[in-house]
């Protein structure tokens, strides 16, 4: 029992004392190198490279920009940082302690030259190409991808056989297919284009179209047979990255108007049931998705501790708040207004300018900027010229489940069964015992809930103001009126046909432009089919 | 209370002669307090207060026009903004060519912004603007085309209602988009400004101030005249059953779009005039005018001074213009509480706005003096 102890005991103090020593033995090397000049900096360099500690990169970084100092008096290696007033802030190495600033005087630069810059950058990419992640070993290749030489080449070929992810494989391949197409012989050069023709990085396709042009410069007569092949072959590589680029590109755009698209529908789809089914013109719309966007603030400022949630308090709160607000101007203004919409469109400008105007005053005129939790920021990178971000992704999604779930509830409870039978006939409906007062307000109040969570959507995409709301007004009356009064799902397809026709225009145009150009159009596609793209059948005169 | 023969003038002319002689006793007023009298006197009227008046008639004329096509016609027009704003670009283009050689760069040809964008002449929509019977074609008919093409095709296929309200709004928001971008040659983000004479006429002058008050004034006097004219024509009662049933209209074998296409064009018409004449008064046009709220703003004068009475519209215009000017000199912050309160009070309580509802009070105190004078009667037959 006790020898048992005893050799744990041992095996602990041991273990603790490698990391110990390991340590120390960085910090020994750092306190070598006030002692090296230019001739015999290399080796040290090379054993802090081989040192297993978490400040070798940042050392080697730091020596590389010419920020790596020790001080005259004590030759304590330091990184320095220039202060706005032109002072010198320093961070001891060992200890990472930081330092009382000093002047430049009382200091000496680890001194380099370009040979050993170029070292240091070697061992750099070494040490990233060991490195645990994935994504700092792919970095690494894709930067040796961009400028190979021999070196970088030669470290590549030494670890492609440790290397076990498949994507950086690859890519180590390309490196050195790139390579071989840069310095090899004619053959060489066309079974690397051979191979590389699939590749879709930038530098490739630069390497590429340089080889071509240095060989159109000859006439075809003066070329040899291998050099036709290469030619040929590289003509071929280029038109095949060309078409998959294109089609990627293709690609991109209809995400992007996609995207843009489901933020009109979700701005829309609020309006498809106020406007749509209930017939009533709600130009404060815009507003109700402004609440939303302030009611995310609200929540971030109430729990700073918890932006990674707080959309998931912010939409159940933007749809009560908005909500109920809907359901309070339905109750207080809407409905002495049955019946004449042009009056319903007055009023609930009026209440829209006032709703504006209480955001001024409670959140200042000023735009709020609102945080975006950590999931939704970075992309999804499918391949190098092609990337998705996650905020965009999760709009698209989030904005389809908004609408089937609208659909859903539209179509298959007895409430959205209700709203349907008083949209269709008030009166009929009234008679078989449905409470249409209820209704509309439920119905008005859902509406505007909508729109409330359109407005924590929009949060995350654009600056809140006061003015959130009014910028999307005209467009979510278009593309209501565009896909059809009364109708879902063609609200779905205008929405999503004019983002992606906004997006393709874009690149064209420019972004005013095409957005003049799609607002006209739909001014004069709405004068030739006023009912819009799926009109509702009916046979009343007007 | 009103003496007999101003009510017997009223039931022959309707409001003509009333409206257009309290103009010309403003206008005669104004005019001769702000150049008989020297400053500092009590009857003065400063120069600022003629110009401000110059921008209420302004209103007011703009507002007859939206009166016109909504009050008359049931078009409610959420654009009527953008022929303003087209009316105004036009007198300013003539403005901006007059400033010749005097801008900051001193180029004769081209203005001060083009010089800035590199441009080496001027682009063919330009071309004649340097000339006054140009511009005051182009004040008709630049606003009139625009109302005429998007009219004709609108009321063809039987866009109404609301749906024409919201592409009217469209409209005039694409049309403010597109004057916002520099390459359109209109100024961009800053308009046209810095304009210095006018057929010569120094515009700082108080006589040319006046002059152009006067002006304008006369302007509305005609406007409101020709309104007047129109809505008791024949053809006016057609337009009136046009707002009422449309369809009962086109029944009886009247083509409803062309009398709305024609009402619409002379109303945007108005609203160009207008704008022409409040440029040279305010100093500038710029693309913020386009702006759906203006337009918006444009509705509720008419709104709150009563729809379907012409007198009602320019009440309602001067009204909702000075408490503005009022009030956003006091506390500027309560401004669009008032303004949006007004709108949903409004539509409320006062369907029928100041004009309607002033009437409304007098039958109903009338009725009251009536039912009481019978009341006496009765009581003095039963006691005799």
């Amino acid at each position: 029992m006790l020898r048992t102890f005893c050799l744990i005991f041992t095996m602990l103090i041991s273990a603790l004392s490698a990391t110990a020593s390991a340590a120390e033995d960085f910090d020994a090397l750092i306190n070598q190198l006030p002692h090296k000049n230019l001739r015999n900096i290399t080796p040290l360099l090379e054993k802090i490279a081989a040192q297993d500690d978490e400040r070798v990169r940042f050392v080697l970084t730091e020596i590389v920009n010419g920020d790596l100092y020790y001080l005259k008096s004590n030759k304590q290696v330091v990184s320095i940082r220039k202060t706005p007033d032109g002072d010198y802030q320093l961070t001891a190495i060992i200890g990472e302690q930081a330092l009382e600033n000093q002047s430049k005087s009382a200091m000496k630069k680890i001194r380099t030259s370009n040979r050993i810059r170029s070292d240091i950058r070697g061992l750099l990419a070494q040490l990233d190409l060991t490195h645990k992640k994935e994504a700092v070993r792919l970095a690494a290749v894709k930067q040796i991808l961009d400028d190979p030489n021999s070196e970088s080449i030669a470290l590549i070929k030494k670890h492609l056989k440790t290397e076990k992810s498949e994507d950086v494989v690859q890519l180590m391949e390309t490196a050195m297919a790139v390579n071989q197409f840069k310095t090899g012989s004619v053959q060489e050069k066309t079974s690397a284009t051979k191979a590389l023709k699939n590749s879709l990085e930038p530098s490739v396709r630069n390497a590429m179209v340089q080889e071509l042009n240095r060989l159109s410069e000859y006439k075809n007569s003066e070329l040899s047979e291998d050099d036709k092949a290469l030619k040929a072959a590289l003509t071929k590589a280029i038109d095949s990255i060309k078409q998959k680029r294109s089609i990627y590109e293709f690609i991109e755009n209809l995400f992007f108007g996609l995207s843009l698209g489901s933020v009109l529908l979700l701005a829309a789809i609020g309006l498809a049931i106020t406007f749509g089914v209930m017939g009533v013109i709600n130009m404060a719309h815009g507003e109700m998705i402004m609440l939303g966007a302030y009611t995310t603030y609200v929540v971030q400022q109430l729990f700073p501790q918890w932006i990674d949630y707080s959309l998931f308090i912010a939409i159940p709160a933007a749809f009560i708040v908005s909500g109920s607000v809907g359901i309070l101007i339905e109750r207080g203004v809407i409905r002495f207004l049955k019946g004449r919409p042009l009056e319903t469109l007055l009023a609930t400008f009026g209440i829209s300018l006032i709703l504006q105007q209480l955001v001024r005053t409670i959140f200042s005129p000023l735009n709020r900027t609102v945080a975006a939790p950590e999931w939704m920021s970075g992309s999804w990178q499918i391949n190098p010229i092609f990337s998705i971000t996650y905020n965009r992704l999760y709009i698209v999604i989030f904005a389809l489940a908004v609408f089937f779930a609208l659909l859903a509830f539209m179509k298959r409870s007895s409430l959205g069964l209700h709203v349907r039978a008083v949209a269709q006939n008030r009166e009929m409906a009234r008679a078989l015992s449905v409470r249409s007062d209820r209704v509309d307000a439920i119905t008005f109040g859902l509406g505007s809930g909508i729109a409330g969570i359109a407005g924590v959507v929009l949060s995350q995409l654009t600056n809140v103001g006061p003015n959130l709301g009014q910028s999307y007004i005209i467009d979510s009356f278009l593309v209501v009126v565009f896909g059809g009064v009364g109708n879902l799902w063609g609200t779905l397809v205008a929405a999503m046909s004019l983002g992606s026709f906004n997006k393709f225009l874009e690149p064209l145009t420019g972004s005013v432009l095409a957005n003049i150009i799609v607002l006209v159009g739909l001014v004069l596609f709405i004068q030739k089919r006023p009912k819009g793209l799926f009109p509702q059948k009916g046979r009343a005169a007007e | 209370m009103i003496p007999q023969s101003i009510q017997d003038l009223f039931k022959k002319f309707g409001s003509l002669p009333v409206v257009v002689g309290c103009l010309f006793i403003t206008t005669l007023y104004v005019s001769v307090c702000n150049l008989a009298f020297s400053e500092g006197s009590a009857l003065h009227v400063s120069t600022y207060t003629v110009t401000l008046f110059g921008k209420y008639l302004c209103y007011a004329l703009l507002a007859l026009a939206v009166d016109l096509v909504w009050g008359y016609c049931g078009i409610l027009s959420l654009g009527h903004g953008a022929f303003f704003a087209l009316g105004g670009y036009a007198m300013g283009m003539y403005l901006m060519r007059q400033i010749g050689d005097r801008g900051v760069y001193g180029n004769p040809e081209l203005p001060d912004f083009m010089v800035f964008l590199n441009w080496e002449s001027l682009p063919w929509y330009w071309a004649g603007s340097d000339s006054f019977i140009w511009m005051i074609f182009m004040v008709l008919a630049g606003p009139g085309l625009l109302a005429y093409i998007f009219g004709s095709m609108a009321f063809r296929s039987r866009v109404s209602g609301v749906y024409l309200s919201i592409m009217t709004q469209a409209m005039t928001y694409a049309l403010m988009l597109a004057f916002f971008r520099n390459e359109m040659g209109f100024g961009g983000n800053n308009g046209l400004t810095d304009f210095k004479d006018i057929l010569g006429f120094s515009l700082q002058s108080d006589t040319t101030r006046i002059v152009l008050f006067a002006l304008t004034a006369l302007f509305l006097a005609l406007g409101f005249a020709l309104c007047h004219f129109i809505v008791n024509s024949k053809m006016g009662r057609v337009v009136t059953a046009i707002r009422d049933s449309e369809s009962r209209v086109r029944f009886i074998g009247y083509k409803p779009e062309h009398y709305k296409v024609w009402i619409f064009v002379v109303s945007a018409m108005l609203a160009g005039i207008a704008g022409a004449m409040y440029v040279p008064q305010v100093g500038i046009i710029n693309p913020g005018e386009f702006s759906p709220l203006n337009s918006i703003e444009m509705v509720i004068w008419v709104a709150i001074g009563g729809r379907g009475s012409l007198y009602g519209a320019i009440i309602g215009a001067l009204v909702v213009s000075y408490a503005k000017t009022r009030f956003t000199a006091i506390m500027p912050e309560a401004w669009l509480y008032a303004l949006g309160g007004l709108f949903v009070l409004v539509t409320l309580l006062l369907p029928k706005g100041i004009a309607g509802f002033v009437p409304s009070v007098l039958d109903k105190f009338k009725q009251a003096k009536k039912d009481k004078s019978i009341a006496e009667k009765r009581a003095a037959e039963v006691k005799s």
